[in-house]
């Protein structure tokens, strides 16, 4: 039995073949239909969550299959007290896979090794959310029609995003790629990201404005400046609005340049840009069904 | 100057830091040992100027030396049987130390489930860097210890 708790939980090799799967599932949607019938997920929110709940649950319902679970820790047993241990080892009787967001870094880890069935990280405080980069890895690939060979700008907050964490994790393992890093001085990505990508001989550079780079890139990656992730209301009020996506400063892009986004968007991309065929990250959700569909069959070890 | 006899069967674990053989004596769970303990503190060291002595009498499998190279990998561990030292043994670095330290993220697992272990597996051999096995925060000095 096999568990997702980090991109880098699948080898390069293991990722193709679940891309190949969830093209095809984008392709043939009605060869799926039934794939998971009789099959249940259980989707344990401890911390709210729009799209990546809702995301799961479309997955496993175009799948045939039946979804239950809570959006809240109060509306679980955590709020009585319950250990996640505890919860998992009931929830595996009650369902045949569960994906797992906990605001503690590390509980959908603890959940697996004391479960019974397929346990999905669906992000862990600060730390992982493997599902949001294999959706970003799944568009860059069918958008792109590659991965690797290209020159990637990520924007925004670099030093608190988990999502441009795990995506520069998990794109190291492809050849050619060249990152440029924007973002202001105080939000800059961790040493110990630029200290991987030395030793491992990857190309980068770190610039502040995003108009000096924008006709380099094949793509690029905008992030939300996160409240939450501020112990200082005042720095983040200063740093919120630093990068805003227009425009102005797409007409200096390539035309086959696109820009991914994780969501929600706040105000770092003006609405102005999403008209613009470039910006695909409406499109990202879409991608992030199919590949959560292939992911559910992949850990249940369903064929089809 | 203060003398301690010799030991038929054991280790004698010298080099320790001065002041640190209590922490190791806890840590190596030598309180829960019914077997014949010698710690020496503040011994004069040509090496180290001060340093602590921990002899301990009792089978050679018993202890698990493991979290000795992970305390400091400067000491020397001498293997004692029939009175003499048979075997000096090279500290490495453990692949994984249970209970060792406690991991400080305030957003880690370990901070709201009291029965988990305190789990740090070795990432970087050559940083000597440990992580946090759920969370993957590095172990520093300012880690506490259990």
């Amino acid at each position: 039995m096999r568990h997702l708790m980090n991109p880098l939980d699948f080898t390069v090799e293991e990722l193709d073949k679940l891309f190949d799967l969830a093209d095809d599932i984008a392709t043939n949607p009605t060869k799926y239909t039934h794939a998971c019938e009789g099959k249940k997920l259980a989707t344990c929110f401890y911390e709210p969550s729009t799209r990546t709940r809702l995301s799961f649950e479309a997955a496993m319902l175009n799948l045939g299959g039946q979804i239950l679970g809570f959006s809240d820790a109060g509306s679980s047993s955590a709020s009585k007290g319950e250990s996640v241990s505890d919860t998992i080892r009931i929830i595996s009787c009650y369902a045949d896979i569960c994906a797992m967001r906990h605001p503690k870094e590390g509980a959908p880890m603890v959940a697996a090794t004391r479960s019974g069935i397929p346990v999905i990280n669906a992000g862990d405080g600060g730390h992982q959310h493997p599902t949001q980069t294999l959706t970003d890895l799944m568009t860059i690939r069918a958008l792109k029609g590659r991965l690797g060979n290209f020159t990637i700008g990520l924007c925004g907050d670099l030093k608190f995003g988990r999502t441009v964490h795990s995506l520069i994790n998990a794109l190291v393992r492809y050849p050619n790629i060249r990152f440029l890093f924007i973002s202001p001085p105080e939000l800059r990505v961790p040493d110990y990201i630029t200290d991987m990508l030395t030793e491992q001989g990857v190309s980068y550079s770190e610039v502040i404005r995003l108009e000096d780079c924008m006709p380099e890139l094949d793509l690029l990656y905008m992030t939300r400046v996160q409240r939450e992730r501020f112990f200082n209301e005042e720095d983040y009020v200063r740093l919120k609005d630093f990068y805003i996506l227009n425009r102005d400063k797409m007409s200096l892009a390539k035309d086959d340049m696109l820009v991914l986004h994780p969501l929600p968007r706040v105000n770092e991309i003006s609405v102005e840009v999403d008209d613009d065929p470039r910006a695909v990250y409406f499109k990202q959700a879409k991608y992030g069904v199919y590949v959560r569909m292939a992911l559910i069959l992949t850990l249940l070890e369903i064929d089809i | 100057m203060l003398n301690v006899g010799k030991i038929e069967e054991g280790f004698v674990l010298d080099h320790i830091e001065a002041g640190k053989s209590l922490s190791i004596y806890h840590h190596l769970q030598l309180d829960k040992l019914d077997c014949t303990v010698a710690i020496i503190k503040n011994a004069r060291s040509n090496k180290m100027g001060k340093k602590d002595i921990l002899k301990v009498e009792c089978d050679i499998d018993t202890l698990d030396l493991d979290v000795l190279a992970f305390i400091d990998h400067n000491i020397t561990v001498n293997v004692i049987k029939d009175g003499e030292i048979v075997d000096k043994k090279e500290l490495v670095l453990p692949k994984e130390i249970k209970n060792i330290i406690k991991c400080r993220n305030p957003r880690c697992i370990t901070s709201i489930e009291q029965e988990l272990p305190h789990i740090f597996v070795l990432a970087d051999e050559e940083k000597e860097v440990y992580r946090c096995k759920y969370c993957e925060e590095k172990a520093s000095d300012s880690t506490t210890p259990w």
